[in-house]
């Protein structure tokens, strides 16, 4: 088996205050990976405020967060368990993310 | 649902609802010694509101009322022993008259008495089973003949069960003090087990004619939420529990017809699910997710999650990838059976048959049940056999309700 991080990108800030009825169906997603015992971690949410990011360059220069150069965003990230990626791929897909235009990056981990 | 009238009416279901929080708010409080006198107590304390309110009236708030008598009845305790052991002395009586009950007993008294109870019953110098059913006694106001039922065995062997582990405790000193992390992280395999027992109790109760004890599934659900409030008790098997209790109590009220009966699986309107339970199961679920550890809560979980989706394929082989894990971390024939339905489902009827024939559990009327149910589409005179067979084993009225609908519709 392998794990996979799902990475989730949103465009703007307006779309991280999901209604009550995403949230809910959300986490109904991320029941049905529970209940294939492929869920590996619950993941965190990350803010969308500008002042909850900071960027720092090569030349160690700190601005605000990501948001003014970016067009998307990273809203949060979770980690599964599949045998291999196009599974990884699947479960992503189910994701109500993507009707609010957001999308997902499946990244495997390097194991330790 | 309508306001009892009379007292015959309140009382019964008022001492399901109460007696067991009220001993565990008397121990607490008073730290006494011997449970059996806050049990004493409580019991007289109702008696009181039986030979009372036919002639008063019931009073406007009956819980306040039964609070009030029962704190008392505590107080008259303390007066008596004082006077009786230490030969009159002023300030001792008055010292312990200080010691009341708060004035306001509300939820959240209610709520931690039971849980530091729970986990003070929990104790590891009585043997887990005692516990266990010295809990669903004590703190789930079952009869003896509950405790048996839900434990699976006879009432003796409870009786003698719960005698010694109250003389253990007795024995031990047993006291309501604040127990430290350690001692509540040791104990919480037995809390979690005697929660997940009352729930059983509730959902499956083969006994009498209330079917399914509604209120015992949403009690053991309300202890469980108890125990999330702490760190040291919320943990992943925590939460892997509640969500198994929520996604089964969401078919609680489909499971039921307007006469009583149970109403089968396969039968059951799936608009009367209650999604709301399912969401919350669903968070609960996602709650429990843990890399290190996947006990039995979470296995169990997971297979009640795939119970509340229609069926299909994946359903039923998650299913029996789960009964696969379940078995081998903790065998019981009732799993083995639910084993054998669920590889029926996956690999055919006739599989299944075969399958359920090797476990041979011929003293037990589910597995006649289930070969009866699998034989319906292949063979009508197995399949009448086997379900007599089940309903001549039955021990409850509901479940042989059940098979006898099931030959008649095969005739």
């Amino acid at each position: 088996m392998k794990e996979f991080m799902l990475i989730f990108r949103l465009k703007s800030g307006a779309d991280s205050k999901p209604s009550p009825a995403q949230m809910q169906e959300r986490m109904n997603w991320l029941a049905s990976i529970a209940a294939q015992e492929k869920l590996v971690d619950k993941g965190k949410t990350l803010l969308p405020t500008i002042d909850s990011g900071r960027h720092i360059s090569a030349d160690q220069v700190v601005t605000d967060g990501p948001f003014t150069e970016l067009k998307e965003y990273v809203s949060g990230f979770i980690v599964v368990r599949t045998e291999n990626i196009d599974e990884a791929v699947e479960i992503a897909k189910q994701n109500p993310i993507f009707k609010i235009g957001g999308s997902i990056e499946v990244r495997e981990l390097l194991k330790s | 649902m309508e306001k009892p009238t009379s007292t015959a009416e309140l009382i019964p279901g008022l001492f399901r609802d109460l007696y067991a929080k009220m001993t565990a708010v008397l121990c607490r409080h008073f730290g006494l010694s011997d449970i059996q006198l806050a049990e004493d107590i409580a019991s007289d304390t109702f008696l009181k509101a039986s030979e009372v309110w036919p002639i008063t009236g019931i009073p406007a708030t009956p819980q306040a009322w039964l609070y009030t008598v029962a704190k008392n009845k505590v107080k008259d305790y303390f007066k008596h022993k004082a006077v009786f052991e230490l030969k009159v002395k002023d300030n001792i009586v008055k010292e312990l008259n200080e010691k009341t009950l708060p004035d306001d007993i509300d939820q959240r008294t209610i709520s931690d008495s039971q849980l530091a109870m729970l986990f003070a019953i929990c104790d590891p110098i009585i043997p887990i089973a005692g516990q266990i059913s010295l809990a669903l006694q004590i703190l789930c106001g079952f009869s003896i003949l509950e405790v048996a039922q839900a434990l699976l065995t006879n009432k003796e062997t409870i009786k003698k069960r719960i005698f010694r582990a109250k003389t253990a405790l007795r024995d031990g000193k047993f006291e309501l003090k604040e127990l430290s992390d350690s001692q509540i992280s040791a104990r919480l395999a037995a809390v979690l087990k005697t929660i997940y027992l009352l729930f059983n109790e509730g959902y499956y109760a083969q006994h009498e004619n209330h079917i399914i004890r509604k209120e015992l599934c949403m009690e053991a659900i309300r202890l469980a939420l108890l125990l999330t409030a702490h760190e040291t008790t919320n943990l992943p098997q925590t939460n892997a529990l509640i969500a198994l209790m929520c996604y089964q109590s969401s078919r609680l009220d489909a499971r039921m017809d307007k006469d009583g009966a149970i109403v089968l699986f396969e039968q059951q309107d799936v608009q009367r699910w209650d999604s709301d339970m399912i969401d919350q199961g669903n968070f609960y679920m996602v709650q429990a997710t843990d890399t290190q550890e996947t006990s039995k809560y979470h296995i169990e979980a997971a297979i009640a999650y795939w119970h509340t989706m229609v069926d299909n394929q994946s359903k039923w082989e998650y299913i029996l990838k789960f009964y696969n894990q379940l078995i081998l971390i903790e065998y019981s024939p009732v799993t083995a059976l639910n084993r054998a339905f669920a590889y029926a489902k996956v690999y055919g009827t006739e599989a299944g048959i075969e399958e359920t024939k090797k476990l041979n559990l011929i003293k037990m009327s589910h597995y006649f049940g289930l070969l009866g149910y699998l034989y319906r589409d292949l063979d009508q005179a197995d399949a009448i056999d086997n379900y007599t067979k089940a309903l001549n084993l039955a021990s409850s009225l509901t479940e042989q309700d059940v098979y006898q609908k099931q030959i008649l519709a095969l005739r």
